[in-house]
């Protein structure tokens, strides 16, 4: 009995923590139901062009307002006739790419800008009272003034949403890269005469990773959203290209008389914010390696 | 009317125990923890559980209060409090009796009070439960145990939080909500290992006081088998879920007849270590100087505050090739600042530092590094010295990195190399700290500091976080290393007795200041009373010797007023500098790392 359970504790052990923190990910339910959430959103994005039935932008003004269920149009058609189904699928392509586009913008640009804030004080005094800055005005003003200044379209929505973002990346990332240098590892390695680009990159990155996932997981719903806002003003993407925001904001028009084209963007974007938040919980515990 | 017979020694035990524990057995996901645990304490006695980490020890009080994780179960065996099986009581009467009937004095006085509480509230808390009406009784009551449990000024510190009381303070209030329930039996798991030995002595001595006025019987559970046998009538030791030796802490002193006792008896740091050592080889005072630091000050500047704090005021001393020179203080005395000014870590203020004949100027970035690349750290905490999301292979090279000169075939030999001086096997190298107890991430950290061949060791506390066994192991490693390869040390920590057991020389630190200094062998016995508080150590034989031998310590330390920042918070009373081991109240941790680039 003892014999056993130490033999395969031992096969288990000896793995690095980020493939034990995939193994634990796979335990967790509520990080497989937002994993599995995550892949349906996915599927719909990629595989819009061919799950689509119609085309995103045929109009049909013989049948605008179809409920759900109605012949060749599941989930029924919008005010000018177009299937709800098509619309979504190709929303989803978009608000996706729009999430992810500016996340990889926030985290690329907030990350080193917060570990060196969190390592060193001289570049903290810079950073810190930049983001102080950015952050005095609030999230949209920044987005619709940088989505104005670069012209409409679906890339430069995303990318002032996400610099819109870098300030709390920054924010995250400088809180955790401050704790972990007063962590006696970071301090040994300067005794050393390590490198300050090692550890930055070496030490502090790698135990900041979880926040920073985290923290992208909860920036692309509000990406999403924010993309929703910015191309109702005119600033996103143009008609008729669809996405969710999109469509949400052209279906306020007529929810008294067609209530269910809001309700199938609007669940969809609950759908993959779930997803989003529980897969990122779920990577936070899984990726921590102290807690076990 | 039969009690349990399982008294080695003839220590009479009165007929009626208050709780019998007969072969507990308890496991953890089907592994055993307890193993057939058995002992019985009568109506005002006392009892310690000695055992190191993983003995078990916790987990067999924890079935006593039922109070077992979600994933630890009873398996077998029973306990008897007061005539009644634990097991067959209710869950409602078995909440009634912890508190009530048993009162718990946990672990670690940082983590058990509720940061966003008042003090006085989280003590009528308690009260509350135990059916204490009257909010005005509560608040009487409170500020009773408040002053029994030694709180000076109970009315004020009722209103204050946590964070306003120092680590042992918080400890007291622990054992004022402890004795809130008016229990009869005691226990107190560890409730001194987190603090500083000064402040230690004196909780110990205050609960010791406490329990005997009101009668209660106590269980002491604790990894240091001399303050178990200076406090308790019996001691029972624990090793790997078994009792292996139970009797009067004289007997198991004198004459530990388990192998593990004996190993626990011989392990304890003793003050005259140094004479049972071998002396080393020395080149008496002929000895070169390898490291010498004349005048050291350091300043630090507080918000708010315009007089800076000195941390460190005019300490000198020298570290000869191939010795060890060990810097004591209680936490606050500026030991730290000492070893991380000799790591180049931080700035001095003013002073000189001369490695061989080169001077080492504060403000030379050159200076620096070559200091950087003759010293080596080893920390104290080995959970935080090492980045959990490195292998130990990665960990041991990360010191060889600045070496360019060397090739990575070169690099990785020194790194196996390195693992069999610190007595790790080569099979260490593919695991991740997380899979590592304390004792074996010590030896990486230790390896780590050797593989880059430093001349100087500075290991701060490096032994302070390990139990008495591992801490025995760490040192021989040490000692046998400095023989071998003759790298010279500096060695910061709390304790005299380990000091003895490793140092040439001993510089005593009190408020930043040199106080005594001198070869090993003259400190020990101290004249200052701070060496002599310092000094203090549970006695071994049983009695309280130790304490009378070096007096009723602490008179000096009362009347001890510091810089302002450090007393506006906590009263001016004996606990100023009382901290959590480990964690000095100095402004050198206030920020998480003060750097310059």
């Amino acid at each position: 009995m003892y014999q056993t359970t130490a033999t395969a504790a031992a096969a288990e052990t000896s793995r690095s923590p980020f493939i034990r923190g995939l193994q634990q990910l796979a335990r967790n339910k509520l990080g497989v139901i937002g994993g599995l959430l995550l892949l349906l959103t996915v599927i719909a994005a990629v595989g819009a062009p061919w799950i689509a039935p119609h085309h995103f932008a045929a109009v049909n003004f013989q049948i605008p307002f179809q409920t759900p269920g109605t012949a060749g149009y599941p989930l029924g058609t919008d005010d000018l006739g177009r299937d709800v189904l098509s619309r979504l699928l190709y929303g989803v392509r978009t608000s996706l790419w729009i999430g992810l586009l500016s996340v990889a913008v926030a985290v690329g640009v907030g990350t080193p800008l917060g570990l060196l804030a969190g390592y060193s004080r001289v570049a903290d005094a810079v950073v810190s009272r930049l983001t102080d800055v950015a952050l005095a005005f609030p999230f949209l003003i920044i987005a619709v003034g940088l989505a104005a200044i670069r012209g409409p379209s679906l890339e430069n929505a995303a990318i002032a949403l996400g610099i819109a973002n870098i300030p709390i990346i920054v924010r995250v990332v400088r809180g955790e890269a401050l704790r972990i240098s007063g962590l006696e590892f970071v301090q040994a390695a300067r005794a050393m005469n390590i490198s300050q680009a090692r550890i930055l990159f070496q030490h502090l990155l790698p135990n900041a990773s979880s926040v920073i996932i985290v923290q992208a997981t909860v920036i692309i719903p509000v990406a999403i959203i924010g993309e929703a806002m910015l191309s109702f003003l005119g600033l996103g993407i143009q008609p008729p290209e669809p996405s969710l925001g999109i469509m949400l904001a052209d279906a306020q028009e007529y929810i008294y008389r067609s209530p269910w084209a809001a309700v199938w963007p609007g669940l969809t974007i609950i759908v993959m914010c779930l997803g989003f938040n529980m897969f990122g919980d779920a990577l936070r515990d899984a990726l921590d390696p102290n807690a076990r | 009317m039969t009690t349990t017979a399982h008294e080695t020694d003839s220590s009479p035990i009165r007929p009626d125990p208050l709780i019998t524990v007969r072969d507990l057995r308890v496991a953890y996901d089907g592994q055993d923890a307890v193993r057939g645990a058995s002992f019985a304490v009568a109506p005002g006695r006392s009892l310690a559980i000695v055992g190191g980490s993983g003995s078990g020890k916790s987990t067999t009080v924890k079935a006593l209060l039922g109070l077992l994780p979600e994933n630890a179960r009873v398996v077998g065996g029973e306990v008897d409090y007061a005539g009644e099986r634990l097991a067959d009581l209710s869950e409602g009467t078995l909440r009634h009796y912890r508190g009530a009937r048993i009162g718990l004095v946990p672990q670690d006085p940082m983590a058990s009070l509720n940061p966003s509480m008042r003090i006085g509230d989280q003590i009528c808390d308690a009260l509350k439960q135990y059916g204490m009406r009257s909010k005005e009784d509560r608040r009487r009551r409170a500020l009773q145990l408040m002053d029994d449990a030694g709180i000076p000024e109970p009315a004020r510190r009722f209103r204050q939080y946590p964070h306003e009381f120092s680590g042992g303070m918080r400890q007291r209030i622990l054992i004022a909500i402890a004795l809130s329930g008016d229990p009869e039996l005691l226990i107190a798991d560890e409730p001194t290992s987190a603090l500083d030995v000064t402040v230690q002595k004196r909780i110990l001595d205050h609960l010791d006081t406490l329990a005997e006025d009101r009668g209660l019987t106590r269980i002491l559970v604790t990894h240091d088998l001399g303050v178990a046998a200076d406090r308790a009538d019996e001691v029972v030791v624990m090793s790997d879920g078994e009792v292996v030796e139970q009797g009067t802490p004289r007997g198991i002193l004198r004459a530990p007849s388990h192998p593990y006792s004996q190993r626990l008896v011989d392990a304890a740091p003793r003050l005259d270590a140094h004479r049972r050592r071998e002396e080393a080889p020395r080149e008496d005072d002929g000895g070169p100087s390898f490291l010498s630091i004349r005048g050291l000050v350091k300043d630090f500047k507080i918000r708010g505050f315009k007089e800076p704090l000195r941390a460190v005021d005019d300490v000198s001393f020298d570290i000869r090739k191939g010795t060890t020179t060990a810097v004591i203080g209680e936490s606050g005395s500026g030991k730290s600042t000492v070893a991380r000014i000799t790591l180049g870590l931080e700035k001095a203020t003013s002073g000189e530092a001369r490695v061989g004949a080169r001077a080492i100027r504060p403000e030379s970035r050159d200076d620096i590094r070559y200091l950087r690349s003759l010293t080596q750290p080893v920390f104290q905490d080995p959970f935080s010295s090492l980045n959990p999301y490195w292998s130990v292979a990665g960990l041991i090279a990360e010191s060889l990195v600045p070496r360019r000169d060397l090739g990575r075939a070169e690099k990785r030999r020194r790194v196996r190399e390195c693992l069999d001086h610190v007595a790790l096997p080569q099979s260490a190298l593919g695991k991740y700290p997380g899979e590592l107890s304390g004792g074996q991430r010590q030896r990486v950290a230790i390896a780590r500091a050797l593989v880059a061949e430093p001349e100087l060791l500075v290991c701060d506390e490096a032994v302070s976080a390990l139990d008495v066994l591992v801490q025995k192991q760490i040192l021989d490693l040490l000692r046998g290393l400095q023989s071998e390869i003759g790298v010279s040390c500096l060695f910061i920590t709390h304790d005299l007795g380990v000091t003895s057991e490793i140092a040439d020389e001993v510089v005593v630190l009190r408020r930043g200041r040199v106080v005594e200094a001198g070869p090993v062998g003259r400190s020990s016995t101290p004249r200052r009373m701070s060496t002599r508080l310092l000094c203090w150590r549970p006695s071994q034989d049983g009695a309280s010797e130790a304490s009378s031998v070096f007096g009723a310590g602490g008179t000096e330390l009362t009347s001890v007023t510091r810089h302002p920042a450090l007393t506006h918070n906590t009263t001016k009373g004996e606990e100023w500098n009382a901290s959590e081991r480990g964690r000095s109240p100095g402004p050198e941790r206030r920020r998480p790392s003060p750097q310059r680039i």
